[in-house]
């Protein structure tokens, strides 16, 4: 089996996913070849070589529908030859793309394959997509649908998170995120985004609260609390009838921001690499996939995790970085009882709930987040992980070169 | 002309369909109406000299719906799903014609229209109603577990939209014609006397003949689109909604929403043929056939007092003595007068008798604001509640009703103080929940006038009342109390005597059962999930501190003293007793399995788990469900073994209205019968190896088993 190697990945910064955004104005295949395009500048990669464009893309309507993975390279220029697809693993898509891209590099089918994701989410919003999941009457009632929200609270009801639990770990997020912002950890990896004139709209993650206190997010409302008593409560309590009641603890400050942003990550063989002049700077030693209870929901990752260090013959020791999506705080809170590990292994530079989580490409940057912070500390090995809707995770473990 | 359809042409050329099912007070969908219905529409679109039409009734209300007795069964005869869902699907076309037939019908809803009777004028281009205060309209099937099945689910969302239209359906709600004008069901409301010149109006004013689906570009009234965060959130949220009433217990619900959704979504032909496929999913469903066979078919026959001796002159309660004016006292004292009756309301002291009436006042003070009632009739009603502390003004009583305190010696002394005073033949039945009735019986001269009617709290919403036979109660006093019962519009069974009678005995069986649980580890909020994810109103854990471990704990006691070394008491006694001895009395007294917070939702008291931990292993809940069901079943069955019960029907009506039973396993005998009296007994044998005795199978039920017999056909 070929090795895959990654030679540079970027993001756009995240935008806040509402029409106040700075990205609002940024149509989604334009924001996508702007960080297609920086990924080949700052490379001085001859597209041509690019076997594939594999992007993930979770609301795939509208202006994001229809292969903006292909779009986008036409739009930014790329040679003909870079062919695009389109795909969906819910919220793992941007690392679902990379390990797809990897794939297909280890098979010794492609050479070289760019993975990571697209989500304009001011301008598809969440709510104006339907599917079968929640929507179709046989499907929602048949798996004992919830939305997301109602799963991370039975998380917490469950396993006996207190909202003080979940607050303070969104505060510890908040600071690690602004401190790291502040320290230029992520520049080196931001395309600052453009708008029709040349003018930089945006250059930083938008959405970070420095100074979040946990007496801040004491004020704020539950926000699951009114769909929970609709019914969703109930259904929760259908497939988990051990538990008394639904606390309903996440609120938004402790889940993840609403925002917009685009990722891509250079993935090819070492050969490859050396005939374009590109430095391999990490290996991808394995990935994995894994359904989980789907009212639940969010559980997924820690079996993806045991799965992938499983397969890799590794364990949690063999891990020196953790990534795993900050969707809720919660989620986070029971991957560290479950996986036996301490917060300052984990998403030690905050998450999605200080940044955002723009569905579609956040796999691309959590796992760029990781590369980098494991380069500055000089360490080996990472694991980043997400949990998915419709009940999966998927993970991928990498290891510096 | 035809056996159930009168045809008249008019001088316009307007064919006035006047519907008159033979033999029935009531038009139903029969299976020769409905041949006779298609023969009719067929001469009105073949007939050149035929303008139009006017469907209407020649009865006083329009129609119901289809004739469940006859109906289904030809269409269950069919046996095979595809043959039933070709049926369904072949007697849409007639509605069909109707709406592409190119000349204009138009509906006369003279009075009730309700299921296939609604669904017959949803096929016309027009419909008006007779505006009439004692009409109602709707969709009820799902009330025995089925779905609109006469195109209900695709024509109703198409003329009022979506969001109306399942939330009719799913609750199977009526409404009175000027609400049906407001969601736009019908176009127009006339006077009674207007209804067929204003319907032939409609045709002469060129009404047209074609429905809004069948014009190019139609969309659903309020939209509908997958796509959008409207059609999203609506689905999303009834999907949930559906789940969180029918905890998965009731299939109709669902199908209904998934017949609208994936129908509407295309054609109307398309849509049909989706909702007959349902419809046939639910017939074939064992929980319809539990609900037509308790709900309707034996709760109908109970109504029309199935149990009635013969031989007995109908009896008419003109006036009430009602002894005792406690919340029992009061509430029948309320149900009675709202029947029309004059009630004497007795009691030991003016002040508690005045109380008694003051129940009524405060109940139809409430209707009269929410309009439901005239504040001249509340008066009406209040004036004949006499309030008494004299024996005397019960002389020319018809029926007296005891509901004083559960004590043996004031229920003989306000028996003999009665009977001195009322005449020789007048019934007297105790409302007594718990003592023989035999036994109080012996306080009474008159014996065979002395019977027992246990009506359940609170009276004027519990449907149920339990008639109990003592040992010498007479053919002619349980004729003339299950009269009375026809005049409160109160369901009747009919038991004979023993502890607890029917369904006080079989009830607490479950709460036993749970208590049981408690002991083995079970952890209790399980147990409570389980029992409403099965379907009961209430978990058996709270059930047992709202009817209060103090009283269990009396009745213990006083069971020890009526019965001494004969009494068995339940199995789990020793629960209710550490309960008592900590204090923790019940819901009434500030707590007992649960703690009651001051403005907040009770939850389960922790200590309980220091008495009784929680174990590691838990049971899949499926198992609790069948624990809480097979009990209470078994028991059932013991009761009609011992003749306490002597027919299955009452056993399934007084579990499902008693004491909540979860109505869609058609009742206790009907569940037997679901589940299989062999399996049942299989699983009563295995609980009785791992869980004791009390599952233990009477011969007679293993002998059934062998036989493959049922309680029902």
């Amino acid at each position: 089996m070929t090795d895959a190697y990654i030679f540079d990945h970027v993001r756009s910064p995240r935008g806040r996913g509402k029409s106040d955004g700075s990205l609002h104005e940024v149509t989604p295949v334009e924001l996508l070849s702007q960080v297609l395009g920086s990924l080949r500048d700052r490379n001085e990669l001859d597209t041509s070589r690019v076997d594939d464009v594999i992007m993930g893309v979770v609301h795939n309507q509208g202006e994001q529908a229809s292969n903006p993975a292909r779009v986008a390279a036409i739009h930014a220029g790329y040679a003909e030859e870079a062919a695009g697809k389109q795909l969906n693993r819910f919220c793992a898509s941007g690392l679902e793309a990379v390990n797809s891209a990897a794939a297909q590099v280890m098979s010794g089918m492609s050479d070289l394959c760019i993975g990571g994701g697209l989500e304009s989410m001011s301008r598809v919003p969440m709510d104006t997509v339907g599917g079968a999941l929640a929507v179709d009457p046989q499907v929602a009632y048949g798996s004992y649908f919830v939305p997301q929200g109602i799963s991370a609270d039975l998380i917490a009801s469950k396993y006996g998170f207190t909202r003080e639990d979940v607050d303070s770990y969104a505060v510890e997020s908040q600071r690690r995120a602004s401190h790291a912002r502040d320290e230029g950890y992520f520049k080196n990896s931001i395309v600052p985004i453009k708008d029709s004139l040349g003018e930089t709209l945006l250059d930083h993650d938008e959405c970070i609260r420095t100074g979040t206190t946990v007496d801040d997010l004491a004020k704020l409302n539950p926000s699951f609390q009114q769909i929970g008593d609709f019914g969703f409560n109930a259904v929760a309590i259908q497939r988990y009838p051990e538990v008394a009641k639904i606390d309903h603890v996440h609120h938004a400050g402790n889940s993840s921001q609403i925002v917009d942003g685009a990722s891509a990550v250079l993935v090819g063989t070492k050969e490859v690499g050396e005939e374009l002049g590109l430095t391999p700077r990490a290996k991808i030693v394995g990935f994995a996939s894994t359904g989980s209870e789907p009212t639940i929901m969010l559980t997924g990752p820690a079996p993806s995790a045991k799965k992938v260090l499983k397969r890799c013959g590794m364990n949690t020791d063999d891990i020196d970085l953790f990534e795993l999506n900050e969707a809720f705080a919660v989620v986070v809170l029971h991957y560290m009882k479950e996986m036996g590990i301490e917060h300052d292994e984990i998403n030690v530079n905050g998450g999605a709930i200080a940044m955002g989580h723009p569905l579609g490409a956040t796999g691309g940057m959590v796992l760029g987040t990781l590369i980098d912070e494991i380069e500055r500390r000089d360490l080996s090995t990472g694991l980043v992980n997400l949990c998915i809707g419709g009940g999966m995770g998927t993970s991928t473990i990498i290891e510096r070169v | 002309m035809s056996k159930n359809i009168k045809m008249n042409i008019d001088q316009n050329g307007i064919a006035v369909i006047e519907i008159d099912v033979q033999d029935r007070p009531m038009n139903v969908i029969t299976v020769d109406f409905a041949d006779d219905f298609k023969n009719c529409v067929e001469q009105v679109l073949g007939d050149e000299k035929i303008i139009g039409a006017v469907v209407t009734s020649a009865k006083n209300d329009f129609m119901a719906g289809a004739d469940l007795k006859t109906m289904l069964p030809s269409l269950i005869g069919l046996g095979d799903a595809s043959a039933m869902a070709e049926r369904v699907i072949e007697s849409h076309k007639v509605n069909r014609a109707m709406e592409t037939g190119g000349k204009p019908f138009v509906a006369a809803i003279n009075g009730t229209a309700l299921g296939g009777g609604l669904e017959i004028t949803l096929s016309c281009h027009h419909r008006i109603a007779a505006d009439r205060k004692d009409a109602v309209l709707g969709l009820p099937e799902v009330m025995v577990g089925l779905l609109p099945g006469g195109g209900g689910t695709q024509r109703l969302p198409r003329i009022i939209g979506i969001q109306p239209a399942l939330e009719l359906m799913t609750q199977g709600k009526h409404l009175k014609p000027q609400q049906a004008m407001a969601m736009g069901i019908v176009n127009e409301l006339a006077a009674p006397d207007e209804l067929l010149s204003k319907a032939k109006q409609w045709i002469l004013d060129g009404g047209k003949a074609v429905q809004p689906w069948d014009k190019k570009g139609f969309k659903v009234p309020g939209g509908f689109d997958p796509n959008t965060k409207g059609t999203i959130q609506m689905f999303s949220v009834v999907n949930a909604m559906v789940a969180k009433n029918t905890n998965h217990n009731y299939p109709a619900p669902i199908s209904i929403v998934s017949s609208v959704y994936e129908g509407c979504l295309l054609p109307i032909d398309k849509g049909l043929e989706i909702e007959a496929k349902y419809f046939v999913g639910l017939l074939m469903d064992p929980v319809s056939g539990n609900m037509i066979r308790s709900l309707f078919n034996n709760k109908q026959s109970a109504d029309k007092l199935r149990a009635r001796p013969d031989g007995v002159e109908k009896h008419t309660v003109k006036t009430l003595g009602m002894l005792g004016a406690g919340m029992m006292g009061a509430g029948i004292a309320l149900v009675s007068a709202r029947a029309g009756m004059k009630v004497y309301l007795l009691d030991s002291s003016l002040e508690s008798a005045e109380k008694g009436k003051a129940y009524s006042e405060k109940y139809f003070q409430k209707s009269v604001a929410r309009k439901k009632m005239t504040e001249e009739k509340k008066a009406e009603i209040l004036e004949n509640i006499i309030p008494t502390i004299d024996y005397s003004d019960l002389k020319d009583c018809d029926l007296i009703i005891e509901a004083v305190f559960e004590n043996r010696e004031i229920k003989a002394d306000v028996t003999q103080k009665t009977e001195a005073v009322i005449g020789e033949d007048i019934v007297f039945a105790s409302n007594t929940s718990t003592l023989p009735i035999s036994g109080l019986a012996e306080s009474s001269g008159r014996p065979h006038n002395f019977i027992g009617m246990h009506f359940f709290s609170p009276v004027e919403r519990m449907p149920l009342v339990e008639m109990i036979m003592g040992e010498q109660s007479s053919d002619e006093a349980l004729a003339k109390s299950l009269d009375y019962i026809a005049q409160i519009k109160k369901t009747p069974i009919v038991v004979n005597d023993s502890r607890g009678f029917y369904t006080s005995r079989v009830f607490s069986t479950s709460c036993n059962e749970a208590n049981e649980m408690i002991k083995e580890g079970v952890n209790p909020a399980l147990i409570e999930n389980a029992a409403r994810h099965a379907g009961y109103p209430v978990g058996p854990i709270a059930v047992q501190d709202e009817t209060t471990i103090d009283l269990s704990i009396k009745i213990h006691k006083q069971s020890i003293e009526d019965l001494g070394d004969e009494y068995k008491p339940m199995s789990s006694i020793d629960v209710m007793q550490k309960m008592y001895d900590l204090g923790r009395l019940g819901k009434r007294f500030g707590g007992g399995f649960y703690e009651y917070p001051e403005g907040g939702k009770k939850f389960l008291w922790p200590g309980l788990a220091d008495i009784y931990p929680v174990k590691e292993e838990q049971p899949d809940i499926q198992e609790i469900k069948d624990r809480l069901m097979t009990v209470q079943s078994l028991d059932a069955y013991r009761c009609l073994d011992e003749n306490v019960l002597t027919t299955p029907d009452d056993g399934d009506l007084g579990s499902i209205f008693a004491w909540g039973f979860p109505p869609w396993t058609g009742g206790v005998f009907s569940y037997i019968d679901m589940v299989g009296i062999e399996k049942f007994v299989a699983r009563c044998d295995d609980y009785c190896e791992r869980f004791g005795e009390r599952f233990e199978v009477p011969d007679s039920l293993r002998e059934m088993a062998d036989k493959k017999e049922k309680f029902y056909p």
